[in-house]
């Protein structure tokens, strides 16, 4: 029997694990950014970087004050008992990390300008579910901070423009930002569906392990082309000039309405908090992401 | 590369003497604003309302921090920067009426801003992004906490820091802009980057 308690415990964890330690991926690329940087003032940047990310882990603090919008990406297997508790649980948990790690409160209602003081609001945090077959429950937990959210963009270009458009657009948007994402970025694309299908398609991408190309290889060429051309324009970390802009491209994909052709792109700090564990039918935990 | 040291009282000659590129550390009292605390300081210079905290040449640095009260008082659990061209809207006249020399945050700020600090004698230092633990190493007390109604982040923290940095200066008191600068270079050079 999965006890409600063994299920917050869990999502407390995961808060807890991705607030203060990044994953491993995140971290091999952060160091690897570091070495081949060569600006001197670049090289500052991703300096302080790694050593707020060792000081974080050895003193259990979450790495970034801005702990995020935290949204949850739930699988669950339909045979997993009482799926319809879990979101009430998480929401319980959510409130116990930000008194316990602590998470800073970043629920604020946009009518009265009031902050709900514990994470919890209307929406917030969002829960997105997919049904599988089985008996689990997959949670992954993505704080997201802001700095780098309020640069989010999409696009609704023509269908006449194709993707040397997207491209084009999306290098713009880079040298726009520049500094304020916190760069080296994460930067997700979501190309096609409807407005609310590409930007949602651009968050999931940010999910993906940046050592995992898109399987798809035509569109692992197209991540690469765009890795390459990001990095090219300069604006370094921190937006202050340097060799490194971003960490990893990764594109998402829906067909499209024959008239429509939206491009959605989510940028991702250097701070890119990911954290997952598997709950199995028996109550069983595997955490996928190390655990701290 | 040059590394200076800055402590308070910061004077408009020290800051006069800083140039892009600049590698600065701050020792001594600091306070953070971040929009709302903005929005108010505006609202009590309008009504020549005195304001319940005092500069008195204090850098001021764009941070809405994570703290944790104890019995012992406040503690800053982690106090990286914020994205500075929120409080764009209103930085001139804090610059011209408050007298801050030295403004720390991250992503630079716009035109108004960087006029404002060449008239008046201030600069812009970045701290690194995200680095919130390593800047919350560098407080070493909590001096006062002014306005807490605006919630934890928004409040007026006056922090005493030792050697709070590395700071890049990033926009001077000459009117350059690193951040700008970086980015028309990668607008001169899209044909080649596309």
């Amino acid at each position: 029997m999965v006890t409600n308690i063994l299920i917050e415990e869990v999502v407390v964890n995961l808060l807890r694990q991705s607030v203060i330690r990044l994953p491993e991926d995140v971290k091999k690329a952060l160091k690897n950014a570091y070495n081949n940087e060569r600006s001197i003032i670049g090289k500052t940047q991703l300096k302080a970087i790694l050593e707020n990310i060792e000081m974080a882990e050895k003193t259990s603090t979450p790495m970034c004050q801005d702990t995020g919008i935290i949204s949850f990406y739930l699988e669950a297997g339909s045979k997993f008992k009482d799926l319809h508790r879990i979101e009430d649980v998480i929401r319980k948990a959510v409130r116990r990390a930000t008194r316990e790690i602590p998470l800073r409160p970043n629920a604020v209602d946009p009518f009265t300008e009031e902050n709900t003081a514990d994470n919890i609001g209307r929406h917030i945090p969002y829960i997105h579910w997919r049904i599988l077959e089985g008996n689990f429950l997959k949670i992954t937990v993505f704080p997201k901070g802001c700095g780098s959210e309020n640069m989010c963009t999409l696009r609704m270009m023509m269908p006449s423009d194709g993707l040397k458009t997207v491209k084009e657009f999306i290098i713009d948007r880079v040298i726009e930002a520049g500094g304020m994402p916190c760069p080296p970025t994460i930067i997700g694309v979501g190309i096609g569906g409807g407005s609310n299908i590409a930007m949602e398609l651009a968050k999931q991408a940010l999910l993906r392990p940046l050592d995992q190309m898109n399987p798809d290889v035509r569109i692992a060429r197209f991540e690469r082309e765009l890795y390459e051309a990001v990095n090219k324009t300069g604006i370094g970390p921190m937006g202050l000039g340097g060799d490194t802009t971003t960490l990893a491209v990764k594109v998402e994909y829906a067909h499209r309405h024959p008239a429509s052709y939206p491009v959605a792109v989510a940028f991702q700090c250097w701070a890119a908090r990911r954290a997952t564990a598997i709950i199995d039918g028996k109550g069983k935990i595997e955490y996928i992401t190390e655990s701290i | 590369m040059k590394t200076i040291e800055l402590k308070t009282p910061i004077l408009e000659e020290d800051i006069r003497k800083l140039k892009v590129g600049n590698i600065i550390y701050f020792t001594g009292t600091l306070f953070t604003a971040r929009d709302a605390a903005h929005k108010r300081i505006l609202q009590y210079l309008q009504n020549r309302k005195e304001l319940p905290f005092k500069v008195n040449g204090a850098p001021l640095y764009h941070c809405g921090p994570l703290v944790r009260q104890t019995s012992m008082g406040w503690i800053v659990v982690a106090a990286g920067p914020t994205t500075s061209m929120r409080m764009e809207a209103y930085e001139e006249d804090v610059i011209k009426n408050l007298c801050v020399r030295l403004i720390i945050g991250k992503g630079g700020m716009g035109e108004k801003t960087v006029r404002a600090m060449k008239e008046f004698g201030a600069v812009y230092g970045s701290f690194t992004g995200g680095a919130a633990v390593l800047a919350s190493k560098c407080v070493k007390n909590v001096a006062d906490v002014q306005w807490l109604d605006l919630g934890e982040p928004e409040a007026i923290w006056m922090l005493e820091v030792e050697k709070f940095g590395p700071l890049i200066i990033c926009i001077d008191s000459y009117g350059n802009n690193l951040y700008t600068k970086v980015q028309t270079e990668a607008k001169n050079n899209k044909a080649k980057i596309l």
